[in-house]
């Protein structure tokens, strides 16, 4: 079993098992008289480990509310009256009412939707741009690799926040799905290259397998090499990085979203939200804090899980 | 070593073409007719045109032209010719006022860093596996995971607001005082990446075989925690601690604007926030240049200071 399945049947059985699950049935790989595999001593660490089960219930609660946002709350978020401005709690507005008569926890559990729909698909974008550049420099090396490698050296070295308020000031449309778009595009455009070194690296050592070369001898060409045989076994430090990056880039969005140069208002982000509580916080805190909560909850569940499975699966740290 | 730090040079000359590009490709190109925007609503008589044009080479079309102001940009920049946000204030001045505001920020945070950062590090590295060291991970985490824009506001309400123990916010002019506070929150990244390498750093070197040798010589645990691991393994830090400082001074745009700081990043954030265009691309040109070379001196820094590092 390949590492990469053995992560997505990690997830999957915690998934349906839920954070509150006992240590599972020894049922796992090499649980039996053959030595244990790396996943399988990895898989046995994980169990054991408090953090992983925390910030993947934590991940699987902010999933479902930005999935379903109606079932935590029944209050409409542009439910908005001024009159209310900064009221105590009420009728379901369990957190009160911030500076323009909005329930600031309705607000901060509706917000969860832009936060994780730009994260993931700024991950997924950083993950394919990291996976074409890594495979083609980790596979082909000699000059592909010189040049590649030079490239991300030069990505790597502009300032993401910089370059983002640059990139990002230049898109003057409000519509919220073009703001959410350019957001992605600046993140996935910057983000790539931590990805794609590590994918890089482990081509390097996935095509010196056997298995690589009985497919070769087996008269495989490049491409059915690189997407059957190397691609599966690349994968997993890959996911793992780019969980780490999922979190990073929804406090990135949040930090521009802050600046004002984010997302924008028919949108409901976290970094707005933060903002407006943060200059009104003399007079009610809860509006800052609860979006500030649910920021820092969502960023710390993906990168403490992508930092536990990475732990699990790095023998050299234990 | 002679050709990394060459090659190194190169590289870096390739990021800052490479970035001005985009910033100015971005920002200056393409934005309908420059005259009319610089006399505003007033008209430009033929003669005031003409001689615009000619200063700024606006009648080079095409590829050619483009590059022509780029080039002219660049020579600008290097000069420290930053020209005139749109409230008419010099951009060099700007920043020759706020520079030392940020400087000083930066170094409180470095402390900070350096202080608690370091020592938690040496000793969670020391005693591997103990509660301290576990306690030191969780929080450290915490921290990396913690974004800056969640950790300044709250850090201003509960300990300058709420429970007044500093002053919530800097203004002109700022004391040492009143740049603590914005100085620890600044600071609590790079403490937390310190110490998490530092520990890192000292585990490894704790079992070296020169501390085997050492400790068989009879010396005493603090002689080889003090005079051998130590000397080893803060190489990394402080080469991290050099690229940080770097970071810094140019990444402290949140909190500088939150804790109403008038330094570099401060400038920044309102001129993102008044829309001031050319302000905000004159700062960020320079910051894009500070951290470009804060980055170089310390990749060169690293290899003179670790010659077990081989470069091809």
């Amino acid at each position: 079993m390949s590492d990469f399945e053995t992560v997505a049947a990690t997830e999957n059985q915690a998934a349906r098992r839920g954070p509150s699950g006992e240590p599972g049935t020894p049922n796992q790989v090499g649980a039996a008289n053959k030595p244990r595999s790396l996943a399988g001593d990895a898989w046995r660490d994980l169990r054991r480990n408090p953090i992983f089960w925390i910030s993947l219930a934590l991940v699987v609660i902010f999933t479902l509310m930005a999935l379903l946002p109606g079932v935590f709350t029944a209050n409409s978020p542009n439910d908005c009256l001024l009159s209310r401005q900064h009221a105590g709690p009420s009728g379901g507005a369990i957190f009160g009412y911030d500076f323009q008569g909005c329930d600031t926890y309705s607000r901060a559990v509706y917000g969860t939707r832009a936060s994780l729909l730009v994260g993931a698909l700024a991950a997924l974008g950083t993950g394919i741009i990291a996976l074409v550049v890594g495979m083609l420099a980790g596979y082909f090396g000699r000059w592909v690799d010189a040049v590649l490698s030079r490239v991300i050296d030069v990505v790597l070295g502009i300032p993401l926040l910089l370059a983002a308020i640059v990139l990002l000031k230049r898109v003057s449309s409000d519509s919220q799905w073009a703001r959410i778009g350019a957001v992605v595009f600046v993140l996935a455009l910057l983000g790539w290259t931590t990805a794609a070194r590590v994918v890089r690296s482990s081509v390097i050592t996935a095509k010196e397998q056997d298995y690589v070369a009985a497919a070769r001898m087996l008269g495989a060409g490049n491409s059915r090499i690189m997407w059957r045989h190397i691609l599966p076994n690349s994968l997993a430090p890959a996911i793992v990085v780019l969980t780490i990056a999922l979190g990073s880039f929804i406090a990135a969005e949040a930090t521009l979203s802050f600046l004002g140069i984010g997302l924008k208002a028919p949108t409901i982000s976290w970094g707005q939200d933060i903002d407006t509580g943060r200059i009104h916080m003399r007079e009610a805190a809860t509006p800052l804090i609860v979006p500030s909560t649910f920021l820092a909850l969502t960023v710390l569940a993906f990168i403490m899980l992508g930092d536990a499975i990475r732990d699990a699966f790095d023998p050299k740290l234990r | 070593m002679f050709r990394y730090i060459l090659r190194r040079l190169l590289q870096m000359v390739l990021a800052f073409f490479g970035t001005t590009l985009i910033v100015y490709a971005l920002t200056f190109a393409g934005q309908g007719d420059p005259i009319q925007a610089l006399a505003g609503e007033r008209p430009v008589t033929p003669a005031q045109r003409a001689y615009l044009t000619e200063k700024y080479h606006l009648d080079a079309t095409g590829v050619g032209g483009f590059f022509y102001r780029y080039f002219d940009y660049v020579k600008n920049l290097l000069q420290g010719n930053l020209g005139e946000s749109l409230t008419g204030r010099n951009i060099g001045d700007i920043l020759q006022q706020a520079w030392p505001v940020t400087v000083r920020l930066a170094l409180i945070a470095l402390a900070v860093a350096i202080i608690f950062g370091v020592t938690a590090g040496v000793l969670a590295g020391i005693r591997r596996a103990s509660i301290f060291d576990n306690s030191t991970l969780v929080l450290t985490l915490l921290v990396l995971g913690i974004p800056t824009i969640v950790l300044a506001p709250l850090a201003q309400y509960l300990l300058g607001v709420k429970w007044q123990l500093f002053p919530p916010t800097a203004g002109s002019d700022p004391t040492f005082y009143a740049l603590l506070l914005p100085g620890i929150v600044l600071g609590s990244l790079s403490l937390a990446t310190a110490l998490r390498l530092t520990r890192a750093s000292v585990a490894e070197n704790l079992r070296a075989d020169y501390v085997r040798t050492a400790r068989s010589k009879g010396l005493v645990k603090r002689r080889i925690v003090i005079v051998h691991v130590l000397r080893n393994s803060l190489i990394p830090v402080v080469t991290f601690l050099g690229v940080e400082l770097g970071n810094l001074m140019s990444g402290a745009i949140i909190t500088e604007g939150v804790f109403n700081i008038p330094g570099v990043g401060f400038n920044l954030f309102r001129g993102i926030r008044t829309e001031d265009g050319p302000l905000v691309v004159g700062i960020v040109s320079v910051l894009v240049v500070v951290y470009l070379v804060s980055n170089l001196v310390v990749d060169v820094l690293y290899a003179v200071l670790d010659p077990r590092i081989r470069y091809e």
